[in-house]
C-alpha cells in the first residue's frame, strides 16, 4: 500500500520536472519555445503566465488529494460512520472566489492582448504587404506592392510589420509559423460579385534574421502534413536585394539548360512560371529561383545539388506518390501530372539542369540563421 | 388468458366523466392517466427541439440571402398575395385545431373528428398552393441547386412544408384509426400531441412569412 | 376501448435471447444493448488509435498512408465520441437512473427502444464505407469544404448519414430522460433529494435537446450538398464553409459537456459510498452543473479564434470559456472535501474516481490556458489540443465509465468484478494514458501540428512520439485486462448481493437481480441518500406508498427495430445513388416509404401493454429476501 502513495508522489513530481525541462527541447527553428517574432513573443509570455498559475491551482489540488488519500484511508476492520457533513458556506465561497479573481486576471491581460494582435497595418505603408493563397499542397506568396510571386520560400525583412491577406484555393488551410507566430486560417469563398469573403488579415513579424519552419494546421487532405514551408527573414538591405534579384529573369547557359528550357516550355509552362513577375494565376507554383530552395515540394531535401537533383527527379516522375492526393475525390485535383513514361532520362536531366539553373537569389550568401536562439 | 384489468378501467371511467360535474380544476382526458402526462410533456419537449433545428435554418437562411450567383432575387420572386393566402389558411386550421380539442375535451366525438377533418382539409390546401409555389419559382430558375440562397430557402421553407405533409399523414392515421372509436384516455393524447405539433408547425410559418418573404421583400 | 391484457409468467418468458433483446422496451436490457455495443465501439475506436499511435512511433513511417491515415483518424473521433462515449453513458443512465429515481420505467420505453436501434443502424452506416470503400475521411469535426465528394469522395456521406441516424436516437434519449425524471420520481423524490447522477443525467438531457438540433440542421445541409447539389458550403454557389464550423461548434461544445456531465454525476456517486460520507455541498454541485451546462451554449467560438472573427468575437468567447473553470473548480473542491473525514475505501471504482480528480484538473487547466487566444493561437490544432481533450474526455468520461462499471456491474449484471483484475487495470490505463498524452502537450508547442499521418525526422518529435506510442500500448494492456476481467466474472464470479458496497442511493433497494417492474411497492423518499438514511434509522427497507397490485408493463415490440433499419436502409440507397448509381434513389426513397409504414402500425395498432398479477408479484418478493 505505501509503494503506491509514494508512486502516486513521484508522479506529481515527475510531471512538474518533466514540465520545466521538457520546454527547452525541441528544434529551434520550430518550436513555441524560442519566439523571434512579435507574435509569438506574446503568445508564450501569456502561455507561461497562465501556465505558473495553473501550476500553482494543480500543486493545491494534488497536495490536499494526496493528503486526503493517505490520511482518511479506512483500516480495513474500521466500519464505524465518520460524520456527515452537508457543506461549508466559507470554504465553497473561498473556492468560488478564489478561481474568479484569477479568472478577472487573466481576463484583462487577455482582452488587451487579443486586440493589441489584430492590428491591422494594411494600410501602414512602412509594412510589407503579402497575400498568402494556400493550395492543396503548397503555398503561394504575392507581393502586390512589390510585384512578385512565389512559392513554397517566404522572404521577409526582419524586424518590418508583414501585412498579409490569407485566402485558401481549395479546401480550409492554416497558416502556422511557430517561431513568429500562432495560427490563421486560409479560408475559400466568394461573394456574390465575385469578390473574396472570409479573407484574413493579419499582421506579423520576425525581430532576428534566420530561416523558420512553416507548416499547414488545418487537416486539408492525405498529404497535410506534408503542406510545409520555411521563412526566411533577411536584413532590410539584403531583402531588397532579393527583391531586385528577383525581378531580373534569368537566362539559362548551360547547353542542356537550353535543351531543357524547350522541354519546360512544352510540359511545364502551362502551369508553372518561371518568372516571379508573372501575376498569372496558374495551376502550379511559381518556379523563380527554384535552384535555391531550401526544400523540394516542401519536404524532399535539397540540401546539395545532388540531394536537389534526386529530389527533382522524384517529384516531377511521380508528384502523386510524394504528395498523394485522394483517388476518391469525384473532381480529379491531381496535385501534377506523373511524367514518368512522358521525359526520357535525357530530358529529365536536361529539365533539371534548366531549373537547377534557376537561381536569382542564394539565401546562403547571406549571414542568415546565426540569429536563430 | 386475456382479461380486462378492473383497476385500470374505473380509473379511466371515474375521470373521464367526473370533470364536467364537480366544476374543480381536473385533469382533462388527456392527462389523467401517467401516459398522457408523458406524452404531453414529451412533445412540449420535442416542440422546444425542434425549435432549435428550426432556427439552425432561419440563421443559415440569413446568412445566405444574399448569396445568389445565379438565379433571381428574392424581390423579383415572391408574390406576397400567394403567402397571404397561404398564410390565413394554415392559421385557420390551427384555430380548427382548437376546435377539435375543445370538442374532445367535452367527449364529442364526431364534432372533434368533423374539425380534425377540417384541419385536414386546410393543411393539403396549403401543402397544394406550397408545390404551386416552389415549382413556379423553378421555372422563373430559383431552384435547389442554382445558388446557395436556393439551397437555404428550399431547406428552410420545404422543411417546413415535410411538417405540413408529415402532420397530414399523422391526423390521416389518427381519423383512420380511430374512426370507429370513442375518445379514451388512450386516444385523447394522440389527438392532443397532433394538435400541438400543428400549432407549432403554424408558428414556424408565421416566422416564415415574415422573415422569408416580407424581409426578401423589403430587404 | 382496449383491453389491457393481465398475462402469467409462465406466458411471458417463451421468448428466445435474440428476439427478446430485438424486441425488448425494458430500460435495464436496453442497458446491456447499449453497454455491450458501446464497449464493442471501444475496442474498435481503440483499435484505431493504436493503429495511429503505431503509424506515428516514427519519422516518415510508411504503416499507413495519409489517406488511410485520415480515414482511422475521423473514425476513431468520430466513433469515440457518438458511439462510445454517449451511447456508454446512456448504460449507465438506462441501468440505474429510473431506480434512483424510484420509477419503473422510462417515460417512453418504446422510444428507448427506438433509440438504440437508431444508434445500432446509424453506427452500423458509418462503417458500412470499409466495405464500398469510401471511408469518411475528413476528420471527426467534418470542416467544408474538405468533406465534399469532390475532395473526399463520398466517405463523409456515411458519417453524415450515419450521425443523423443516430442523433436522432440521441435526441429521443435526451427527451425521454428529461420526461422520466421530470415526470416519473417516487413520490418525497423532490428535485433537492435526486442523486446527482440523476441531476447530471437531466442537465444533460437537455444539453441533447438543444445542442443536436443544430448539428441535425448541419448534417442535413453538409447531406444536400453531398448527395443532392445543394450549394450551402460549396464557394462557387455562393456558399460559406464558415457557417458549417459554426453550426457544428454549437452543438460540438455542449456535446462536451454532455459526456463530461455525466461522468462528475458518476463520480459524486462513487466517492460519497466509499469515503462513507454524503456529498460534499450537494445544493453547491447541482448549481455547478446548471451553470456549466448554461456556459457551455455560449463557448462555441473558442474552437474557432484562428478562423479570422475578429478580436471582439474572440475576446468575449474567451472570457465566456474561462468562466466556466469556477463551476468545475467548485466540483473538484466539493469532492476532495466530501473525501476529507471520511472512511476511504479504495476498491477499484474508487481508484478511477480519484485517478480522474487527478487527471482531470490538468485537463481543466490547459481548459483554461485554450481559452486565452493569443496563447491559443499557438496551441491550436496542435497536439497540445489532441492532449487537452484527451485528458477531459478519458480522465473524465472514459475513466467515469470505468468507475461506473465496476460500481453498477452488480446491479447491472448480478455479479461482482474482480476487484484486484480492476486494479491492474487502472494501473496500466493510467500510467499508459499519462505516458501517451502528457508529453503530446509538449509535441504541440514544439511544433507538431494535430491530425498529421506522418512527422519529419529531426524535427525534434522523435522520441516524444515513440514514447507516447507506447503509453497507448500500455493502455491497450489495460484494456485488455478489463475485458479478461469481464469474462472472467461471467465464468466465475459469484452472485452479487442487492447491496454490495453499502450504498446511500435507491437502486442498492432494489433486489439482486433487479425484477423487470424494477420496485414491487413504489418506495417512499424521506431525504437525500434515500437508503442511508433508512439504514441509519434502523430500518431494513425503504417505506412504501402501497400494497402489492397488478403492475402495469409496456408491451415488447419490434417496431423500433424496424423502423431504424428502414430509415438505414434509406439512408444507404441516398447514398448509393451517388457513389454507384441513380437507380438507388428508388431505395432511398423505398426506405422512407417503408419507414412511414412502420410508423403508421405503429400508430394503429393499440398497445395498451399488460400486467403482472399481484400473485405473483407477492410470490417474486418472498423468495428472494435480499442480504
Amino acid at each position: 500500500m505505501k509503494k503506491k502513495r509514494l508512486g502516486r508522489g513521484v508522479i506529481v513530481l515527475l510531471f512538474t520536472f518533466l514540465a520545466l525541462t521538457l520546454s527547452a527541447c525541441g528544434d529551434p527553428r520550430l518550436t513555441t519555445f524560442s519566439p523571434n517574432g512579435t507574435n509569438a513573443e506574446e503568445s508564450l509570455y501569456l502561455i507561461k503566465l497562465s501556465a505558473y498559475i495553473m501550476f500553482a491551482v494543480m500543486a493545491v489540488v494534488f497536495v490536499l488529494l494526496l493528503y486526503v488519500i493517505i490520511r482518511f484511508r479506512a483500516k480495513s476492520d474500521d466500519t464505524s460512520i465518520p460524520k456527515q457533513v452537508e457543506g461549508s458556506t466559507l470554504l465553497e465561497f473561498i473556492w468560488t472566489a478564489i478561481p474568479v479573481i484569477i479568472i478577472i486576471f487573466l481576463a484583462v491581460i487577455t482582452i488587451n492582448m487579443t486586440f493589441s494582435m489584430a492590428q491591422d497595418h494594411s494600410e501602414d505603408p512602412d509594412a510589407v504587404k503579402l497575400e498568402v493563397i494556400a493550395h492543396q499542397y503548397w503555398w503561394e506568396f504575392r507581393y502586390p506592392e512589390l510585384g512578385i510571386v512565389t512559392a513554397q520560400d517566404l522572404y521577409i525583412p526582419k524586424g518590418k510589420k508583414i501585412a498579409a491577406t490569407l485566402r485558401g484555393d481549395d479546401v480550409i488551410h492554416s497558416f502556422w509559423v511557430p517561431n513568429l507566430t500562432g495560427k490563421i486560417d486560409t479560408n475559400p469563398g466568394y461573394n456574390r460579385d465575385g469578390t473574396l469573403q472570409n479573407v484574413n488579415r493579419f499582421t506579423f513579424d520576425s525581430k532576428t534574421t534566420g530561416i523558420f519552419l512553416g507548416k499547414c494546421a488545418e487537416l486539408c487532405g492525405p498529404s497535410h502534413p506534408l503542406m510545409e514551408f520555411k521563412v526566411i527573414a533577411l536584413e532590410p538591405a539584403d531583402f531588397e536585394a532579393w527583391v531586385a534579384k528577383m525581378k531580373e529573369p534569368v537566362q539559362v547557359k548551360g547547353q542542356t539548360a537550353v535543351q531543357g528550357e524547350k522541354i519546360f516550355q512544352q510540359n511545364c509552362a502551362a502551369c508553372h512560371a518561371v518568372d516571379a513577375s508573372d501575376q498569372a494565376k496558374r495551376p502550379g507554383p511559381n518556379l523563380a529561383n527554384i535552384g535555391n530552395r531550401l526544400t523540394i515540394a516542401g519536404y524532399l531535401p535539397a540540401e546539395t545539388e545532388a540531394d536537389m537533383r534526386e529530389s527533382l527527379v522524384k517529384w516531377i516522375e511521380e508528384p502523386n506518390r510524394y504528395k498523394p492526393q485522394n483517388e476518391q475525390a469525384t473532381v480529379k485535383t491531381v496535385v501534377m501530372p506523373p511524367f514518368k513514361d512522358k521525359l526520357s532520362k535525357e530530358e529529365m536531366n536536361e529539365l533539371i539542369d534548366f531549373l537547377l539553373e534557376q537561381k536569382q537569389y542564394d539565401p546562403a550568401n547571406f549571414k542568415i540563421g546565426t540569429e536563430v536562439k | 388468458m386475456t382479461t380486462t384489468h378492473p383497476n385500470a378501467m374505473s380509473d379511466i371511467e371515474a375521470h373521464g366523466h367526473e370533470r364536467s360535474a364537480e366544476g374543480e380544476v381536473q385533469p382533462t382526458i388527456e392527462l389523467v392517466t401517467q401516459e398522457g402526462k408523458n406524452k404531453q410533456l414529451g412533445v412540449w419537449l420535442f416542440i422546444a427541439a425542434e425549435s432549435v433545428l428550426f432556427a439552425s435554418f432561419f440563421a443559415v437562411y440569413l446568412a445566405l440571402r444574399h448569396s445568389i450567383p445565379n438565379g433571381p432575387q428574392p424581390k423579383d420572386l415572391f408574390e406576397l398575395p400567394l403567402v397571404f393566402v397561404m398564410t390565413a389558411i394554415l392559421l385557420t386550421s390551427s384555430f380548427t385545431s382548437v376546435m377539435a380539442v375543445m370538442n374532445m375535451r367535452q367527449l364529442k366525438s364526431s364534432a372533434m373528428k368533423g374539425w380534425l377533418v377540417l384541419t385536414w382539409l386546410l393543411g393539403f390546401s396549403f401543402l397544394l398552393l406550397e408545390i404551386y409555389e416552389f415549382n413556379h419559382y423553378v421555372h422563373m430558375g430559383h431552384t435547389f441547386t442554382s445558388s446557395a440562397f436556393g439551397t437555404a430557402f428550399y431547406s428552410l421553407v420545404g422543411f417546413h412544408g415535410a411538417h405540413v405533409a408529415f402532420g397530414l399523414l399523422w391526423l390521416m392515421t389518427l381519423l383512420l384509426r380511430n374512426a370507429r372509436r370513442e375518445i379514451t384516455p388512450y386516444t385523447a393524447p394522440k389527438v392532443y400531441s397532433f394538435s400541438l405539433y400543428w400549432h407549432f408547425v403554424d408558428l414556424v410559418w408565421v416566422f416564415i412569412f415574415t422573415i422569408v418573404y416580407l424581409m426578401g421583400k423589403v430587404g | 376501448m382496449a383491453t389491457v391484457a393481465v398475462r402469467a409468467e409462465s406466458e411471458r418468458k417463451k421468448k428466445s435471447m435474440l428476439w427478446d433483446y430485438l424486441t425488448t422496451v425494458d430500460h435495464k436490457k436496453i442497458a446491456h444493448l447499449y453497454f455491450w455495443t458501446g464497449l464493442f465501439y471501444f475496442l474498435l475506436g481503440g483499435l484505431e488509435a493504436l493503429l495511429m499511435r503505431t503509424q506515428l512511433a516514427f519519422p516518415l513511417n510508411t504503416f499507413l498512408t495519409g489517406k488511410s491515415y485520415n480515414e482511422v483518424l475521423t473514425m476513431h473521433g468520430t466513433t469515440m465520441i457518438f458511439l462510445v462515449a454517449m451511447p456508454l453513458l446512456f448504460a449507465l443512465m438506462n441501468a440505474v437512473v429510473p431506480l434512483m429515481i424510484g420509477a419503473r420505467d422510462l417515460a417512453f420505453p418504446y422510444v428507448n427502444a427506438l433509440s438504440y436501434w437508431l444508434y445500432f443502424f446509424g453506427a452500423l452506416v458509418m462503417h458500412i464505407g470499409f466495405l464500398t470503400g469510401n471511408v469518411p475521411q475528413g476528420g471527426w469535426t467534418g470542416y467544408m469544404p474538405l468533406s465534399l465528394p469532390e475532395y473526399s469522395g463520398f466517405g463523409m456521406s456515411y458519417y453524415a448519414m450515419g450521425l443523423q441516424l443516430s442523433g436522432l436516437g440521441t435526441l429521443l434519449t435526451g427527451i425521454n430522460f428529461v420526461a422520466t425524471i421530470v415526470n416519473m420520481r417516487a413520490p418525497g423524490m423532490t428535485y433537492m433529494r435526486m442523486p446527482l447522477f440523476v441531476w447530471t443525467t437531466l442537465i444533460a438531457s437537455i444539453l441533447i435537446m438543444f445542442a443536436f438540433p443544430p448539428l441535425t440542421a448541419g448534417l442535413f445541409l453538409m447531406i444536400y450538398d453531398q448527395l443532392f447539389g445543394g450549394q450551402v458550403f460549396n464557394v462557387a454557389g455562393g456558399g460559406n464553409v464558415i457557417l458549417w464550423q459554426h453550426l457544428f461548434w454549437i452543438f460540438g461544445h455542449p456535446e462536451v459537456y454532455i459526456v463530461v456531465l455525466p461522468a462528475f454525476g458518476i463520480f459524486s456517486e462513487v466517492i460519497p459510498v466509499f469515503s462513507r460520507k454524503r456529498l460534499f455541498g450537494y445544493p453547491a454541485m447541482v448549481v455547478a452543473t446548471a451553470l456549466i451546462a448554461f456556459f457551455g451554449f455560449m463557448v462555441w467560438v473558442h474552437h474557432m479564434f484562428t478562423v479570422g472573427l475578429g478580436p471582439l468575437a474572440n475576446g468575449i468567447f474567451a472570457v465566456m470559456t474561462t468562466i466556466i473553470a469556477v463551476p468545475t473548480g467548485i466540483k473538484i473542491f466539493n469532492w476532495i472535501a466530501t473525501m476529507w473525514g471520511g472512511k476511504l475505501r479504495m476498491t477499484t471504482a474508487m481508484h478511477w474516481s480519484v485517478g480522474f480528480i487527478f487527471t482531470f484538473v490538468m485537463g481543466g487547466v490547459t481548459g483554461v490556458m485554450m481559452a486565452l487566444p493569443p496563447a491559443d493561437y499557438q496551441y491550436h490544432d496542435t497536439y497540445f489540443i489532441v492532449a487537452h481533450f484527451h485528458y477531459t474526455l478519458i480522465g473524465g468520461t472514459v475513466f467515469s465509465i470505468f468507475a461506473g462499471a465496476y460500481y453498477w456491474w452488480p446491479k447491472m449484471f448480478g455479479r461482482l468484478l474482480n476487484e484486484t483484475l480492476g486494479k491492474i487495470h487502472f494501473w496500466f490505463f493510467f500510467i499508459g494514458f499519462h505516458m501517451t498524452f502528457f508529453i503530446q502537450h509538449f509535441l504541440g508547442l514544439w511544433g507538431m501540428q494535430r491530425r498529421v499521418y506522418t512527422y519529419l525526422p529531426g524535427q525534434g518529435f522523435d522520441l516524444a512520439n515513440l514514447v507516447s506510442t507506447i503509453g497507448a500500448y500500455l493502455m491497450a494492456i489495460g484494456v485488455i485486462v478489463f475485458a479478461i476481467n469481464i469474462v472472467y466474472t461471467f465464468v466465475k464470479g459469484k452472485p452479487a448481493p442487492a447491496d454490495p458496497w453499502d450504498g446511500r442511493t435507491l437502486e442498492w433497494a432494489t433486489k439482486a437481480p433487479v425484477p423487470e417492474y424494477n420496485f414491487a411497492r413504489l418506495p417512499l423518499i424521506r431525504g437525500i441518500d434515500a437508503l442511508w438514511l433508512e439504514k441509519m434509522a434502523g430500518h431494513k427497507e425503504m417505506p412504501v406508498i402501497e400494497d402489492y397490485h397488478d403492475i402495469h408493463m409496456p408491451n415488447s415490440t419490434v417496431l423500433p427495430f424496424l423502423m431504424s433499419l428502414t430509415l438505414a436502409i434509406a439512408a444507404l440507397g441516398f447514398i448509393w445513388k451517388e457513389e454507384f448509381n441513380h437507380a438507388f434513389l428508388y431505395m432511398g426513397i423505398g426506405g422512407i416509404v417503408l419507414t412511414l409504414l412502420v410508423m403508421f402500425f405503429r400508430s394503429v395498432i393499440d398497445d395498451e401493454g399488460y400486467h403482472i398479477p399481484k400473485a405473483e408479484i407477492e410470490r417474486e418478493e418472498m423468495k428472494g429476501v435480499s442480504v
